[in-house]
């Protein structure tokens, strides 16, 4: 408790000095002082052979640094779980669990919002081009992929956000499909 | 040499001869069939099967170790490609992109014929818009993105029904897109041997195909620091034979030198000792020719043995050199003669009581001794006073005989503190009689510790597929066996629903039965059909009909190509699958089912008796490999505690109708058992865990100490035992000793057993035997 009231006292004070140079270096470590929270998702995938998107809903936990859990809820429960490198997926009856460690271009792709969240800069810049635009309140990062390989996953990823709290990402794959993942806190921070 | 002798002398020449000729057209083997059952169950058939020829005895595992990571990922890549080039594989397998592409595309092409959701309900109009979207549903998962590009033509989901079913379980980690260890340090690989497990030889060409080409790999790509290990059950076969057939030559080498340094010691004369090893090469060369012409195979092993029968076999010439010196052939034959054959036959009663094993190694060991030592006593009483022609000893051995005589006085002091040993010793075996026994079969093996602890690291690296329970059914004809496979299937796939057991392999999932293929292919609907349940079933959905072609030509051309065959899978992985898993023989088809425990909880035992109730009513045998090894070695422990018993049973009959009375055969008895317990309770002191050889080995403390306490017994009727009898038995006493105790040198289990046994109670038998001679007698 008094740890959350030192963190909330001394981001008012940090936002101060920042307000005139807003940055990617100020929004990440505005960002890395989320240490976790709950919110609800909402994520639609538009597929080029569907003539609507395919909507999922649930809620995502995440721990700083290295912990997200995902439920969804609808339309099929699913809970996928990312522990440091372990990701695991749990769907009915079958659970399967992959290293990442392993497999860099997944971990790549997972990085761009486990590094978002977690506001680790050099994890983002290591494979991605950031370009920030907005303000603290409403600011739009971008991410072009610098890596070939991951570029044959994704073309582009867009985070938007509103202070140390991500508001929605869109993935724009490699095929043309997009998905947009919109989150709403369910305690603020 | 006069005309009888040189009778005698080319009979015995044209039967060493003959003998020669036999052992040289022997087969020789050192593989695992030496411990297999004779006479196997039908449990135990599927596990002799699975030794000899399984899938799992012909897994190799190579790790690669050295350089860095990308460095080992191009070893990796390069050697899978030089291995393949040698056609000894029947697959080799490092986790490559690629190296599973013949197989997901045969799945995929065939996937209507295959996937067991194939019913005529699935093509329904509510069939299809149900598979449909629950297709859709899954393109909102991750998982999905795996799907999408397959989901126009497969909007049912065929594929991932048919994945689904496969043994997910935990894959090997990958790095630089090959396998690689749990701490990422090694490249792991996993081949097959195209040779079967019990061929060795072909085993030993495979694993030096290995090492050529990872050696060849690693000069072309010029990375020196790489090292590479194998293991798995062809190298334990392999190692196993090298260190056999290295210890045959080592031990026997080592047992003959000292037994002729003794010899020499004795006689002092090279004629003599020339002679005297005539009935030892005699009975080594009659034991393997016995075997042979008996077994057809001669076990390693069993010729190891060898050098313990050398130090049994050369004690009647030791006799009757030594005894004969004064008295003369004549005397020497009415006088000892009588007790050597009685000695001899408590030695054919103990080999010969192994005769009857089911475990086929100690049926050979009981008969390679018996026959050895009777072809040695059978030529030292009829060859060799004849070749001898008259050669004697001229040493005098009064002297050595008086010193062993007032030692025999003085040890009588020792009677009552050996028999508080015994009841200390009887004592110690009674408080630990729980722990003496070592459980297990893996006991008698022959690998080292460093060779299992390689084996159990590389098998966690690669995560190995633990096949220790399958379902086994057996079946007259395929298509009887697949259908078996499919109806035993279903159950199984309850117990995997209701978590019982994780998952299971079965053959029918790559090659259903004819039957099930007909009845799929009946379940698809024709293109027209297909077309009209199509628009109805997705109307309002966001996958249009429309976009379906791709779906409507495939179920179309699915219909039009309704069989696959063995044949049909050639060329993919899943051939190998279903060829390990559909094992044909004389009577039909074996096939094999086996079961995976629940992934994630491996350290809970599969519930068996849940599988049995399962399936009871069925014809199908669930088999704990395991629990079958543990019970193949209870049962050859059983049968060798009554063997032994049997076998010491006859020695006291033998030795009662001979000797007539009680008391003398008590006096005889008794330094043998109070032998056994002593060395029994020795060896449990000094942290030996005693096995079945160990017990066999107290048997023959029995049946070969035996030899020495009867002389002792004769002392009774000539008064005292002279010089020369005294040091005959102390000779022939140490040449055993060292014949047996050569055997505890080696690192096979099963000769250092018997060695580490019989060795020292050899020596206790005559030691005890002189202590406990009648006083009466020596005074």
């Amino acid at each position: 408790m008094i740890r959350k009231l030192f963190v909330s006292l001394l981001l008012g004070l940090l936002a101060l000095p920042a307000l005139g140079a807003f940055d990617v270096g100020q929004l990440m470590s505005d960002l890395s002082r989320n240490r976790g929270g709950r919110a609800k998702f909402v994520e639609k995938k538009y597929i080029s052979f569907l003539d609507k998107p395919v909507v999922s809903t649930g809620e995502m936990t995440y721990s700083a640094p290295d912990r997200l859990e995902k439920r969804t809820v609808t339309p099929k429960p699913e809970t996928l779980v990312l522990d440091k490198d372990m990701l695991s997926i749990e769907r009915e009856k079958q659970k399967l669990s992959i290293n990442l460690a392993n497999q860099p271009e997944a971990l790549a792709f997972i990085d761009s919002i486990r590094g978002t969240l977690a506001g680790n800069r050099a994890a983002l810049e290591k494979n991605y081009l950031l370009h920030l635009a907005g303000s603290p309140e409403n600011w739009t990062l971008t991410m072009l992929p610098s890596d070939q390989k991951i570029s044959a996953l994704v073309q582009r990823i867009i985070v938007t956000g509103s202070k140390s709290q991500v508001r929605s990402i869109e993935y724009l794959q490699a095929d043309g499909d997009r998905s947009v993942l919109s989150i709403e806190a369910v305690e603020g921070r | 040499m006069n005309s009888a002798a040189r009778r005698t002398f080319l009979t015995w020449l044209l039967a060493m001869l003959a003998g020669g000729a036999i052992v040289w057209n022997s087969r020789f083997s050192a593989d695992m069939s030496f411990f297999l059952p004779a006479h196997p169950s039908a449990e135990q058939q599927i596990l002799v099967n699975q030794i000899k020829e399984g899938v799992v005895s012909r897994l190799l595992m190579i790790a690669i170790e050295g350089g860095d990571a990308d460095q080992r990922a191009t070893l990796s890549r390069d050697l899978r490609g030089r291995l393949e080039k040698t056609a000894r594989f029947a697959s080799i397998q490092n986790g490559e992109a690629g190296s599973h592409d013949a197989d997901r595309a045969f799945l995929f092409k065939h996937r209507y014929l295959l996937s067991p959701a194939v019913t005529p309900a699935r093509f329904t109009v509510d069939g299809l818009q149900s598979a449909i979207s629950n297709s859709i549903d899954l393109l909102a998962s991750p998982a999905g993105f795996v799907l999408k590009p397959l989901l126009t033509r497969d909007p049912t989901g065929e594929l991932v029904e048919l994945l689904g079913g496969l043994n997910v379980g935990t894959q090997p980690n990958l790095h630089g897109g090959v396998w690689a260890s749990r701490d990422g340090e090694r490249a792991m690989l996993l081949v097959q041997t195209k040779a079967l497990g019990s061929d060795t030889d072909g085993q030993e060409a495979a694993i030096k195909a290995i090492k050529e080409e990872f050696s060849a790999s690693v000069d072309a790509n010029r990375i020196s620091d790489a090292t590479i290990q194998i293991s798995g059950p062809g190298v334990f076969a392999v190692n196993s034979r090298a260190l056999i057939k290295g210890e045959v030559t080592r031990l026997s080498l080592i047992s003959s030198l000292a037994i002729i340094c003794v010899l020499f010691f004795v006689y002092r004369s090279p004629r003599l000792l020339t002679l005297g090893l005539l009935p030892v090469v005699s009975g080594v060369l009659a034991g393997v020719v016995a075997v042979s012409l008996v077994y057809g195979t001669v076990f390693g092993i069993t010729v190891g043995f060898g050098s313990a029968l050398i130090g049994e076999a050369v004690d009647y010439s030791i006799y009757y050199f030594v005894q004969s010196g004064r008295m003369g052939f004549a005397e020497w034959r009415e006088r000892f003669w009588p007790t050597i054959r009685l000695g001899v036959l408590t030695s054919v009663c103990g080999f010969g009581a192994l005769l009857f094993s089911g475990f086929p190694g100690l049926a050979q060991l009981g008969l390679y001794s018996l026959t050895g030592v009777l072809a040695a006593a059978i030529v030292t009483r009829f060859v060799l006073p004849q070749l001898a022609d008259g050669a004697k000893m001229t040493r005098d051995l009064s002297p050595l005989g008086g010193t062993v005589a007032k030692a025999i006085h003085a040890v009588h002091s020792l009677r009552w503190p050996v028999l508080l040993l015994a009841v200390l010793a009887a004592a110690h075996l009674l408080v630990h009689r729980d722990s003496l026994w070592h459980p297990d079969l893996s006991v008698l093996s022959t690998a080292t510790s460093e060779e299992s602890a390689l084996d159990m690291r590389l098998r966690a690296d690669i995560a190995a597929p633990d096949s220790r329970h399958m379902v086994v059914i057996n079946a007259s004809d395929l298509e009887t066996a697949l259908q078996a496979a499919e109806s035993t299937g279903e159950k199984l796939d309850h117990l995997v629903a209701t978590g019982v057991i994780g998952s299971y392999d079965s053959p029918a999932r790559f090659l259903p039965s004819v039957a099930k293929q007909k009845a799929r292919c009946a379940s698809l609907p024709t293109t027209t059909d297909l077309r009209l349940r199509l628009q109805m079933a997705q109307t309002g959905s966001p996958l249009a009909a429309e976009k379906l072609v791709g779906f409507i030509d495939d179920v179309a051309a699915a219909k039009m190509h309704c069989a696959i065959s063995r044949e049909s899978l050639a060329g993919t992985g899943l051939a190998l699958a279903v060829d390990a898993l559909l094992l044909p023989h004389s009577g039909g088809f074996s096939v094999l089912l086996p079961l995976h425990p629940v992934v994630g909880e491996p350290s809970r035992p599969l519930a068996v008796d849940s599988v049995r109730d399962a399936l009871t009513g069925t014809d199908a045998m669930v088999i704990d490999l395991k629990a079958e090894l543990d019970k193949l070695y209870n049962d050859y422990l059983r049968e060798a505690i009554l063997l032994s018993l049997g076998g010491l049973m006859a020695i006291v009959v033998l030795l009662a109708a001979t000797l007539r009375s009680p008391g003398r055969l008590g006096a005889v008895m008794l330094p043998l058992v109070l032998s056994v317990l002593i060395v029994i309770a020795g060896l449990s002191l000094i942290g030996e865990r005693l096995h079945l050889l160990h017990l066999v080995g107290m048997l023959l403390i029995v049946a070969v100490g035996s030899n020495y306490a009867l002389f002792f017994d004769r002392s009774n009727d000539q008064h005292r035992l002279d010089a020369e009898t005294l040091v005959s038995m102390l000779v022939a006493n140490l040449t055993t000793a060292i014949g047996f105790g050569t055997l505890a040198l080696s690192k096979v289990p099963v000769l250092h057993a018997v060695g580490v046994t019989v060795g020292p109670g050899a020596i206790l038998a005559l030691l005890l035997s002189a202590i406990f001679v009648p006083r009466a007698t020596t005074t």
